[in-house]
């Protein structure tokens, strides 16, 4: 057997005492905790009774860098990721310049490496189209060969149906999939809130459902026509999962993420008093209705969501603190994701199986990411967490530069304690 | 009355007997109109800022009148003369305004929520002279005015706006108004012009103009933006006028002595035709009147606060 370098001893798992052990980065055994037990000279770190957690992947960040910097880098990007609880981030190419070049995409690795040696590890995904413009292809096999692990045109859609069948089966000659920011960009405006009641009451330019269910429906047919996998970015409607669901069931190779903001959150926080026109809530696809939220849940729940990610969309404070209309869409998430999605497990609204697959081993399935199941020989990537403990969510507590979450003030439970990646501490 | 809002953002935010307050006070400014010297000394050394982001001689003009007045000190910064157009934030907008100190500042802004904004940032009196797509308070407040001297009493009444509801914050804030006041409200314009959850509303709601119109007590027509054929929403401005546009015709089937109301400026010949515009039963005229009076009221009722306490 090989030489034990860490031992975690006493952590909770699945109900269960554990000690973990590790060897040379990767995970030895998980086994019941014993009273006494020989750790030899390997590193032993206690976790009285924290809550083990394999690291979580996020399949969907903006960390904005480079261009952007003032909003987020990627060394606080993965700073609120380690603290966050993630040890894998797949980051998105709406960076200024573009990743549509493989130096941008190696400028992006440099940085991360530097900054963060010991990870958590950046996966850049690289754009879909040269400058996401929707006009002509990216080299994505430049891209793939630089480390994109997939291909997105997130942020603006991509509105020839034609073009973007060829990118689905360009991209897949490389084995990367392509995952599709979901919303027909003729149907109403990219606003950040539903159309409906709220939206008609405030005044404000808004989205229906059906433009993020559209183009479900088209990206659900040519992956079905082409027989290609495509990943559905930010889903956030019932008519969308009703979509979903169906392909599935007649084997279409769809799969879908949808962010935490979607299972905790409705356009009705905009309804609140204190809370009108509160443009921390602005984002795209917007808050949806209670229905829509409930029905969010039931998804990852059931599978028709494969997982969850976050969408963190850190903006500076003077972009947020204007009009509704002018400010930018998105909601900072990595710091908070991990809390608000335990709370509802917690709570028993998700089910803890949903919870793993969400974050843990299906983003690393799709996306062909090293992953933890803490059986021997996995990649030694957990953490500590402590469910109980409470915090406020502000701008003390959050680690990510962007502080545009309409969580803020709020009281969450559950803190990261501590994190290992291949058995290296990182937090 | 001790006045308990700082601002006024929305007829919303307003009880029925608060409304009430209104009218009585703007009912007795609307004497001082009357007479040949129209002013008071009510606000001497206040100063009331009229901020207008977005062009409106109208409403500025009438609030601008209405603070004189009282003689208050009224300053203007337009949107060419104001620091927006080189990209000056709303927040730096009201930080400056701040440092003026003034007593009230009358905002007009094309954003939905823009008054709120600076409320919730300014000391002063804040009061919304129209936010985008959101809420007219004073415009609702003058239109119920003017009935209300008509009538005394509007309830059990039925109004019918007519036009472009969704895009419009006149509707919006009169849709609350002439509810709390107790009246019926029908909505009546093409889908496209209608908010998209316009059935959640206090109204009934009507396509056709002529089913619309019957029986109403008044008739209220909005102005309509000619760009939205280019938007898409209408197919050309003949057509509006032929199936949305206020005719004599329309005259016959409300009430019979149904009052016309339009809060200007007016496209003769579009949503209303220029004999309905100026015919006996028209208030058009009589809603400028009452602009001023009510705009005075609010402007008195807002900056006397402080000084009741
Ligand atoms: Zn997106």
């Amino acid at each position: 057997m090989a030489k034990i370098d860490l031992v975690v001893r006493r952590a909770k798992w699945q109900g269960r005492d554990v000690d973990v052990f590790v060897s040379k980065g990767r995970i030895v055994e998980l086994a019941d905790s014993k009273a006494e037990l020989d750790t030899g000279d390997a590193r032993v770190e206690e976790a009285f009774g924290l809550q083990l957690m394999p690291s979580m992947t996020d399949a969907h960040t903006h960390l904005r860098e480079p261009g952007f910097e003032y909003k987020e880098d990627i060394e606080s990007g993965l700073r609120a990721a380690a603290w966050g609880g993630f040890g894998n981030i797949m980051c998105m190419a709406n960076t200024r310049p573009v990743n549509d070049t493989d130096s941008v995409t190696d400028f992006m690795l440099d940085k991360a490496r530097k900054a963060w040696p010991n990870g958590p590890r950046l996966y850049p995904i690289g754009a879909l189209t040269k400058g996401l413009k929707g006009e002509e292809l990216a080299p994505m096999a430049e891209l793939a060969r630089a480390g994109c692990v997939a291909f997105s045109n997130d942020g603006v859609p991509v509105k020839s149906t034609e073009l973007f069948r060829r990118a689905v089966e360009y991209s897949s000659d490389w084995g990367k999939p392509v995952i599709d920011h979901c919303e027909d960009p003729y149907l109403g405006v990219a606003a950040g809130i539903n159309e409906g009641e709220v939206s008609s009451r405030l005044g404000l330019p808004a989205q229906p459902d059906v433009a993020e269910a559209l183009q479900v429906a088209r990206d659900i047919l040519l992956a079905e026509y082409l027989d290609i996998p495509i990943h559905l970015a930010h889903i956030s409607c019932i008519k969308s999962l009703d979509l979903i669901r169906a392909a599935k069931e007649r084997g279409v190779k769809v799969t879908a993420e949808t962010a935490p903001h979607y299972l905790i959150l409705t356009e009705n926080f905009l309804e609140r008093e204190e809370n009108e026109y509160d443009t921390n809530a602005k984002v795209n696809p917007p808050l949806r209705t209670e229905a829509d939220r409930l029905a969010m849940i039931q998804a990852v729940n059931d599978g028709t969501i494969d997982i969850l990610a976050t969408d963190h969309a850190p903006h500076a404070n003077y972009e947020k603190e204007t009009e509704f209309d002018v400010a930018p869409c998105g909601i900072t998430g990595l710091d908070t994701a991990l809390s608000v999605t335990w709370e509802l497990v917690q709570d028993g609204a998700l089910a803890e199986e949903a919870f793993f697959r969400a974050w843990v081993t299906r983003p690393c399935e799709i996306f062909d990411l090293p992953m933890n199941r803490f059986q021997p020989g996995d990649p030694a990537d957990f953490f500590l967490f402590d469910p109980d403990e409470e915090w406020t969510v502000s701008a003390e507590t959050l680690h990510s530069k962007g502080r545009n979450t309409p969580l803020l003030g709020s009281v969450r439970k559950g803190r990261v304690k501590t994190h290992f990646l291949r058995g290296k501490k990182i937090v | 009355m001790k006045w308990r809002h700082k601002d006024l953002l929305d007829v919303s935010q307003l009880s029925q007997s608060e409304v009430m307050a209104i009218f009585e006070t703007a009912a007795r400014f609307q004497e001082i109109n009357e007479r040949p010297v129209k002013k008071v000394p009510t606000l001497r050394g206040r100063s009331v800022v009229l901020f207008f982001a977005e062009p409106s001689t109208r409403t500025k003009t009438s609030f601008d009148v209405a603070g004189k007045r009282l003689s208050a000190d009224t300053f203007s910064l337009a949107k060419s003369s104001s620091s927006l157009q080189k990209g000056e934030t709303l927040k730096d907008t009201a930080l400056t305004l701040q440092a003026m100190a003034p007593d009230a500042i009358v905002i007009r802004h094309w954003c939905s929520g823009a008054a709120r904004f600076m409320a919730d940032r300014l000391d002063c009196a804040v009061i919304n002279a129209g936010d985008g797509r959101h809420a007219h308070p004073t415009q609702a407040l003058l239109d119920g005015f003017t009935l209300h001297q008509e009538w005394g009493d509007v309830a059990g009444r039925t109004v019918l706006i007519l036009g472009d509801i969704a895009h419009s914050r006149v509707a919006r804030s009169n849709v609350h108004l002439f509810n709390k006041l107790g009246a019926k409200v029908r909505l009546c314009g093409p889908r496209t012009l209608l908010p998209p959850a316009v059935k959640s509303w206090p109204a009934t709601v009507y396509s056709d103009l002529d089913e619309a119109v019957k029986g109403v007590d008044v008739v209220m027509c909005l102005r309509l933006q000619l760009e939205r054929q280019h938007d898409g929403l209408l197919p050309d401005l003949r057509e509006y006028a032929r199936t949305y546009g206020l005719s004599a015709r329309h005259l016959e089937m409300a009430a019979p002595d149904v009052r016309i109301m339009h809060p200007g400026p007016l496209n003769r010949g579009v949503e209303i035709s220029s004999d309905v515009a100026d015919c006996a039963q028209s208030l058009i005229l009589d809603q400028v009147a009452s602009g001023v009076a009510t705009r005075m009221a609010v402007l008195f009722l807002h900056m006397t606060r402080k000084g009741e306490e």
